[in-house]
């Protein structure tokens, strides 16, 4: 698929789950063309970063359901604080925990799954508790399914079928948003023969099977700013650039200009000039 | 010896008698607090990287990614994590959400992220590099890590917050019915300092002067910190 046939078969309203972990293996390609298409007041459901930021600066997020949103090395995303100061999206604000879940229930098929993480906060306070039918009768918290209509997850290698793969040190919760999800979609640094996966890493490393993907899209650097180590690292410079724009309303158009106004092509070209300046 | 040096080993000490458990310090000086307090007098601690790692010194001992973390690490108990706080107030109910109206904040931070599980499955302290009554608050504008009021309403029977150092001084919440407490003041500072930038009653019946480091720690110090970084975090 390409990144374009992914985003058409995403529909205005659906409920749509991102992820990475903040500014750490993010499908920004398929972010950055949901940026270029008419889709509207999405759900997002995301351990946040820039992902968060990029769609909510193009006014995609209706409600945004999270744990945190940051850049990591850049603790707050400008477009995110922006858009919650000017009350501009609904949330639902989970603890990290707590989504994760909510996910696992939507992945089990199960209506709710109970944790004590949120019981004494205000921000769950929405949600409804469940007393243990056993001896202890302790009052949990009854996290319910948070089901997704799609999942948006970046690996660093998969097969034309969508058996993906992760190299780095985290799989981070990828699994779960695929199995919470009617549909998967995965973007990837490169689509391999099946055979080239175990040989480039453990077999503990295939984190997705194909009975769970729904598309697989080549997307070379398609996380960047984002890491996608062990293939690239966080692009610093430009993610500071990016915070520094998002910031200042008189450089973002400029911002939007340069690097999100074409495909993405046009984006990994005006990123290669970005660096070639530095240099 | 620096005010930073003192605010390390404050922070040091808040896992003297951890044991072998997982330590999350976020924030350099409660990292190096914790570094510190391995090599002296709490050799198993173990250590994450903030990633996915568990570390002993260079070398990785563990893999420990995000959703082990939350899923069986924090449930399970054995950890002690050291979390920044944008605001505490006087039951010990921490910040790191926004500021205002939750709808509509004032000023959006990072979000709850584990402040809500934390304080609900084990020991939490608290990372203050700036004491003050914008941080020490009457009562907190969104709860994340939860206080002792909320913990024993909601039943939380693993809550566990410690202590909260600042650059100041060390404060718990182990007064009658968890009243907040000044449990010590770092060298140089007074009672009164600490009570003029904090905008809750402190106990003050017992207050120590701070631990200062010894020697041998200035020079492990020295070793683990070669750049005095921490003097950034801890201006004097």
């Amino acid at each position: 698929m390409t990144t374009d046939e992914v985003v058409a078969e995403l529909r205005d309203g659906m409920t749509i789950g991102i992820g990475g972990w903040g500014s750490r293996r993010k499908p920004m390609a398929l972010v950055r063309a949901i940026l270029c298409s008419p889709l509207k007041d999405l759900t997002v459901v995301s351990y946040g970063g820039p992902d968060v930021g990029l769609l909510a600066s193009a006014g995609k997020i209706k409600r945004l359901v999270f744990g945190f949103v940051t850049l990591d090395s850049i603790p707050y995303d400008p477009w995110f604080s922006r858009v919650r100061e000017e009350g501009s999206i609904e949330v639902t604000e989970y603890d990290e925990g707590v989504l994760g879940t909510g996910l696992s229930a939507a992945a089990q098929r199960l209506p709710f799954l109970p944790t004590r993480a949120g019981l004494g906060t205000d921000v769950m306070s929405a949600l409804k508790t469940v007393r243990s039918p056993y001896a202890d009768g302790e009052e949990l918290l009854a996290v319910p399914a948070l089901r997704l209509d799609a999942a948006l997850v970046h690996l660093n290698r998969a097969d034309a079928r969508g058996n993906a793969q992760y190299l780095g040190p985290d799989p981070y919760f990828d699994d779960l948003y695929a199995l919470a999800a009617d549909k998967c979609y995965v973007s990837t640094e490169k689509v391999v023969p099946t055979a080239e996966l175990t040989a480039a890493g453990p077999v503990q490393s295939l984190l997705l099977n194909r009975a769970s993907v729904h598309g697989v899209v080549e997307t070379p650097n398609g996380a960047h700013f984002t890491t996608a180590a062990p293939d690239y690292g966080r692009d610093e410079r430009f993610q500071r650039h990016y915070a520094a724009s998002a910031k200042d309303p008189a450089a973002w158009p400029g911002f939007v200009d340069r690097f999100l106004s074409g495909d993405e092509t046009s984006y990994q070209n005006a990123v290669a000039r970005f660096t070639e300046e530095a240099a | 010896m620096s005010r930073a040096d003192v605010a390390v080993i404050a922070c040091a000490e808040l896992f003297r008698g951890d044991g072998e458990i997982v330590i999350s310090p976020m924030g350099y000086i409660p990292s190096l607090g914790a570094r510190l307090a391995r090599l002296t007098f709490e050799p198993d601690l173990l250590l994450s990287n903030g990633e996915a790692y568990l570390m002993h010194d260079d070398v990785i001992e563990g893999w420990q990614p995000f959703r082990k973390v939350l899923d069986t690490v924090v449930p399970h108990g054995k950890r002690h994590v050291v979390m920044g706080a944008n605001q505490v107030d006087a039951q010990g109910n921490q910040n790191i959400s926004a500021i205002g109206d939750h709808d509509r904040p004032a000023k959006q931070l990072l979000g709850v992220r584990g402040g809500p599980g934390n304080t609900a499955n084990h020991r939490t302290s608290y990372w203050v590099p700036r004491h003050s009554r914008r941080v020490f608050v009457e009562h907190v504008d969104v709860v994340s890590g939860v206080g002792f009021a909320r913990a024993r309403a909601a039943g939380l029977r693993y809550h566990d917050v410690h202590r909260v150092v600042t650059n100041l001084g060390v404060l718990d919440f182990g007064g009658p019915d968890h009243a907040a407490r000044l449990v010590s003041v770092h060298p140089g500072v007074t009672v009164d300092e600490v009570l003029e930038a904090t905008s809750f009653p402190l106990l003050t019946d017992e207050v120590e002067t701070s631990r200062e480091p010894t020697g041998a720690e200035l020079e492990l110090l020295a070793t683990l910190d070669p750049k005095s970084l921490r003097e950034k975090e801890v201006p004097e």
